[in-house]
């Protein structure tokens, strides 16, 4: 673009728009837009002694919490109370998503993708001259709620602005105590995209942190939706600090954290901003089981049993690429 | 009108005629500021209320890759709607105000965005011709004579040319997959060319505020300058895509060097200025609805805020 500082009228102005019809491979306009991996090698081949289906799952979970997360914030999209929260929601929303897709194309690099690729649209999607998809969006938009492998708080309506600032403080609370000790994990990618997360889910943290501090000691009628929010969340967070039987694996050989250990960080950001916030820690069981589990090791989102929200979530995020399921975009 | 004024007046007029820019502590002309505010605040809410149509299709964003930079470029209009309201704030208005004025219908935003976005092709073709038509009126206004709104307007055009080039990539992107995607773009084409026509405004002969506007240098081009400058480029793109554009008047005129084109249907503008468009009510209603129910939450943060400057004056 050239510079505006030319005064001189007319004819110049103003060709921002006639390169548009030329080609240009260089791909920088879409900077920021694009995937980023950072330093992450996503092909790079499993750690020894590190099982590839463990670790494939790891990262659908992984993947998962971001990406469910990020579309639900992406809803806020307009609606915000004010331009510069428009703004900032949608900025955890990237955030989120650019952990998604670095994690997902690693699950796909790991096998993950494959089973999706064979549903009934295989033989469209195949077809010569078609361009193949990518892992990342297989694994998005082609596969069912029991292979998503979220929490379910991600999951969970956001409801009012009160109710979307518990659900970030919870869950960025813990992702970050996560993805700091995912930082020394033994696969290159984890660490690698946890390196990046944790400077991300820093502000997150913070910006959920400002906000329940004015909302809680705000108004009253903003005191009473802070406090309405925190006990909605409240039921869904037992779940963050259950062990998956792949996360214990993964965490004896390096890989993963064992979720019960990040207790104790979460309650210490609680601990400190409740108080200040005049906001009281509910006092609220966790959610009860799907029937029938109870007998299992382990159960819930990690597992791919849901709440009833993800199906609502995924039939929006999917439709468009299923009904062309042949087409890439 | 005083001596001083007089003088005050003559020297905001040599400032004007000699490119020099006007910047607000600088005496102006009530009739400058007016003019300035009604633009820069049009400017601003068509920002914020483009953010609905393409809103639409982002939990639905049929690839990660669109979906992220989707959401992008939503939040970039988040962004731009800032900056020019804070444009308007050195003119002695303030957000809020316009807010108001906004979803009361006392002012008004750009009625290209009172059509739905019926298809993803619509955020392609939005892209290319609604922000490309935006590109072409807005680049002459970085070098508007008021230096606030020129400034805002050279960040905000560098950001509107990615903008426009994504949504090119993804007609491309389009028109090289399947039958149902190209049908997808060519129908986009046909619901968003006349109206993206319109954006420029009304014919020179009906616009009573442009001359004044270019005397003061807040504008540069009449509005028919524009959109003669919009078909002439819009055409080859039109064709290295290979999309047809609805008009069949539409052919190149060797004489005037310039392409022919035909009729605008003014009474559809004149209907959806007037708040009949297919998506009027309810973009209005939905930025009412953000509005109204964010009060809480900014009451909230100025209760906080007051509470806590009193704390801290106490502990002084």
């Amino acid at each position: 673009m050239h510079s505006h500082d030319d005064t001189n009228p007319a004819e110049h102005d103003d060709n921002v728009y006639d390169a548009l019809a030329t080609a240009d491979d260089d791909g920088r306009w879409a900077f920021g837009t694009g995937f980023d991996a950072g330093t992450a090698e996503i092909d790079a081949p499993a750690p020894e002694g590190v099982d590839r289906d463990d670790l494939a799952a790891y990262c659908l979970m992984l993947a998962d919490d971001a990406l469910i997360a990020s579309q639900r914030l992406a809803g806020w999209t307009a609606k915000a109370p004010e331009l510069e929260e428009d703004v900032a929601l949608a900025n955890i929303a990237l955030d989120l998503l650019g952990q998604a897709r670095v994690l997902l194309s690693r699950a796909g690099h790991l096998g993950a993708a494959e089973p999706f690729r064979a549903g009934p649209w295989d033989a469209q999607r195949s077809g010569a001259g078609r361009l193949r998809q990518d892992d990342e969006d297989v694994l998005t938009y082609f596969r069912d709620d029991r292979a998503f492998r979220n929490v379910t708080l991600v999951e969970t309506d956001l409801g009012d602005f009160g109710r979307t600032i518990a659900w970030i403080l919870l869950l960025s609370s813990w992702r970050l105590a996560l993805m700091q000790r995912l930082t020394a994990s033994r696969d290159p990618v984890i660490a690698a995209v946890a390196g990046k997360a944790v400077k991300e889910l820093t502000y997150h943290r913070d910006y959920a942190a400002q906000w329940t501090l004015r909302l809680g000691d705000g108004t009253e009628l903003s005191h009473a939706r802070m406090q309405a929010g925190l006990d909605a969340v409240w039921p869904f967070v037992e779940e963050l600090f259950l062990p998956h039987d792949v996360e214990r694996r993964l965490a004896d050989v390096g890989v993963a954290v064992d979720p019960a250990e990040l207790r104790a960080e979460v309650d210490a950001v609680l601990e400190q901003v409740l108080p200040v916030a005049t906001l009281t820690r509910p006092e609220r069981p966790a959610v009860g089981l799907v029937g029938g589990q109870r007998h299992r090791r382990s159960w819930g989102g990690r597992d791919g049993v849901h709440t009833e929200s993800l199906g609502t979530v995924l039939a929006v995020m999917q439709s468009l690429a299923r009904a062309h399921p042949e087409a890439t975009w | 009108m005083t001596v001083t004024e007089q003088e005050l007046e003559a020297q905001f007029e040599r400032t004007v005629a000699s490119e020099g820019r006007v910047e607000p502590r600088d005496w102006m002309p009530e009739g400058y500021r007016k003019t300035l505010i009604r633009q820069i605040a049009q400017h601003a809410h068509s920002e914020i209320i483009g953010m609905q149509p393409e809103g639409n299709w982002i939990l639905r964003a049929p690839s990660l890759r669109r979906k992220a930079i989707l959401l992008a470029k939503v939040q970039d209009e988040a962004g731009h709607g800032l900056y020019l309201y804070s444009a308007t704030e050195t003119l002695g208005v303030d957000r809020g105000e316009l807010t108001e004025k906004l979803i009361d219908a006392k002012q008004k935003y750009s009625s290209i965005f009172n059509y739905p976005t019926l298809t993803f092709a619509d955020i392609g073709v939005i892209g290319w011709l609604v922000d490309g038509a935006a590109i072409v009126n807005q680049v002459p206004l970085c070098r508007s004579s008021y230096g606030p709104y020129a400034r805002a307007m050279v960040r905000i055009c560098k950001e509107e040319s990615f903008h426009q080039r994504q949504g090119y990539e993804l007609l491309m992107t389009l028109m090289a997959g399947t039958d149902a995607q190209r049908a997808m773009v060519q129908d986009a084409v046909d619901r968003w060319w006349w109206p993206s026509l319109m954006m420029f405004g009304p014919a020179d002969g009906d616009s009573p505020n442009t001359q004044q506007s270019m005397a003061w240098r807040i504008k540069r081009h009449t509005n028919d300058e524009l959109r003669q400058r919009y078909v002439d480029m819009t055409v080859p793109q039109a064709q290295a895509l290979g999309v047809t554009l609805p008009d069949p008047a539409l052919r190149w005129n060797a004489e005037r060097q310039a392409h022919d084109f035909g009729d605008i249907d003014w009474d559809e503008f004149m209907q959806v200025v007037k708040g009949a468009g297919p998506c009027n009510a309810q973009r209005l209603h939905n930025r009412r609805a953000a509005h109204e129910g964010g009060q809480w939450v900014r009451d909230a943060a100025a209760a906080y805020a007051a509470k806590h400057a009193g704390r801290e004056a106490m502990s002084a």
